[in-house]
């Protein structure tokens, strides 16, 4: 091995390249849409069935005249549920806001409480409302799992939400809550990409968004250049893995192997 | 079985029971039982972030081995705090950020090793009609594209694409019930777990009440 390589493959590890090949076609492509995106062009993307449960669920408290309750999570800003959870948030405080309806907020990780507060200020803000915004309704429960569980459950019993909103990573945890919530007659939209818990959510909700539906609906509602052209650029990198796959899927069938070794991460 | 068992024993199986009794309703037993644990995790928190944080990971590098560097993410932990301080709050800003983005650039190339690359390489099966192996392939084959098809956002679920998203919504939901069932069975032995529990404590009192 020349000694350059030696010295680099303390930086670099060479057995990732197809990591790297795939990552940075990935971020190509998002790129591309990101910048058509900014450039104003119309970027189609479906109507997720989800959102017309969100306006439902909001529509609901307001008639009601019950705070909406969101919870986003259980892990901390480090995850990518937890980002499209806030996202969401912000978006669904600028509905809530036009109605004045009150939005409770329990958070799980202390990390996320700043990040909270500033999604739902910053919702406040655009719906003209900053006066609306009161601190105290992002609470912070506990970092304990259950802990936070049982807090969640005791305002749900309490405080008697007309809606709940659950977006972003979850787990034993979420069945406890959606059922708490179901038995107080709120009505309940969860979405998650954890798909060990989605099976609970889906018994126990009203509506579930589904795994990559939870990032689409964010992007869907914040119409932001950059989440929409993540959304259009992960479309075509879907386009792509189906392609990948079928042309491996035949390879592999025909005894050529070298492509699929290819894919293969030590 | 000395004296401190039998009362911690009696403790736990009374907050087990005050959280059992949430099904019924809410009630007294379950607001304080409920207050205890969130209050109780707060403070073990609170100590384990302390001795298992900051002890190990700033002071003792700092003050014993002279590693001044664990000082830097120390600030910018401490900046955080600026969040309290209308005037200052701007400067959790830049910790938050930093955070994020070191959080992030960690979890795409992982995410993407694990649930995409490694997925994949998985999923390119041969396909074949000569033993049920190769039947088997196929389904999982059909089942991963038509799954695909249904997080597909650019197009609209109509004609054959939506019969396709039809069919991966069909697969998901097969699995999530399958799913569903093995979570169910493993909280189901944590209950079991728990009523065992609960008549050990009472055998547990009853030997040492009446000795047998």
């Amino acid at each position: 091995m020349s000694p350059i390589f030696f010295y680099l493959s303390f930086w670099f590890d060479f057995n990732r390249i197809n990591v790297l090949v795939i990552l940075g076609l990935f971020f190509a492509f998002v790129f591309y849409f990101i910048n058509q995106a900014k450039k104003g062009k119309s970027l189609f993307v479906r109507r997720i069935s989800g959102l017309d449960a969100i306006e439902e669920a909001v529509g609901r408290a307001t008639e009601m005249g019950k705070p909406i309750l969101y919870i986003s999570g259980i892990e901390d800003m480090d995850n990518l549920q937890t980002v499209a959870s806030m996202i969401i948030l912000g978006n669904v405080t600028e509905m809530v806001a036009r109605y004045d309806v009150p939005l409770l907020v329990p958070i799980c990780r202390p990390f996320v409480v700043p990040v909270a507060e500033e999604a739902v200020k910053q919702g406040y803000i655009k719906a003209g409302k900053p006066d609306a915004y009161d601190k105290n309704n992002i609470r912070y429960i506990s970092d304990e799992q259950f802990a936070y569980t049982a807090g969640v459950n005791g305002i749900m019993l309490r405080e008697r939400p007309a809606a709940n909103l659950m977006f972003g990573s979850f787990f034993a945890e979420s069945l406890i809550m959606a059922e708490t919530g179901f038995s107080t007659g709120a009505i309940q939209v969860a979405g998650t990409a954890n798909i060990h818990q989605l099976p609970f959510f889906v018994v126990a909700c009203d509506y579930t968004i589904i795994g990559e539906e939870l990032f689409a609906t964010s992007a869907y509602l914040s119409k932001e250049p950059k989440l929409l052209g993540s959304l259009k650029g992960s479309d075509l990198a879907k386009f792509l893995i189906m392609i990948i796959l079928i042309l491996g899927a035949l390879l592999e069938t025909f005894g050529i192997t070298e492509f699929s070794s290819w894919f293969f991460v030590r | 079985m000395d004296l401190g068992t039998i009362i911690w024993n009696t403790v736990a199986l009374f907050l087990t029971l005050c959280i059992f009794s949430f099904l019924y309703k809410d009630n007294p037993f379950y607001k304080f039982a409920e207050h205890l644990v969130v209050g109780v995790s707060a403070g073990y928190f609170a100590i384990i972030l302390y001795f298992n944080g900051f002890l190990p990971k700033v002071w003792e590098p700092v003050t014993q081995r002279g590693e001044w560097w664990y000082l830097l993410p120390t600030i910018l932990g401490m900046m955080t705090w600026a969040r309290f301080s209308k005037k200052w709050s701007w400067i959790s800003r830049f910790a938050i950020a930093f955070y994020m983005g070191i959080a992030v650039g960690v979890a795409i190339p992982l995410e993407m090793q694990q649930r995409v690359i490694k997925q994949l390489h998985a999923t390119m099966l041969p396909v074949h009609f000569t033993n049920i192996q190769g039947v088997w392939n196929l389904l999982i084959m059909l089942g991963v594209l038509c799954g695909l098809i249904y997080f597909f956002f650019s197009m609209g679920h109509k004609g054959v694409v939506g019969g396709a998203a039809r069919l991966g919504i069909w697969i998901l939901m097969i699995g999530f019930g399958a799913g569903f069932g093995l979570t169910v069975m493993g909280r189901i032995s944590l209950l079991a777990d728990r009523i065992t529990e609960i008549h050990n404590w009472y055998l547990m009192v009853t030997k040492a009440l009446w000795g047998f």
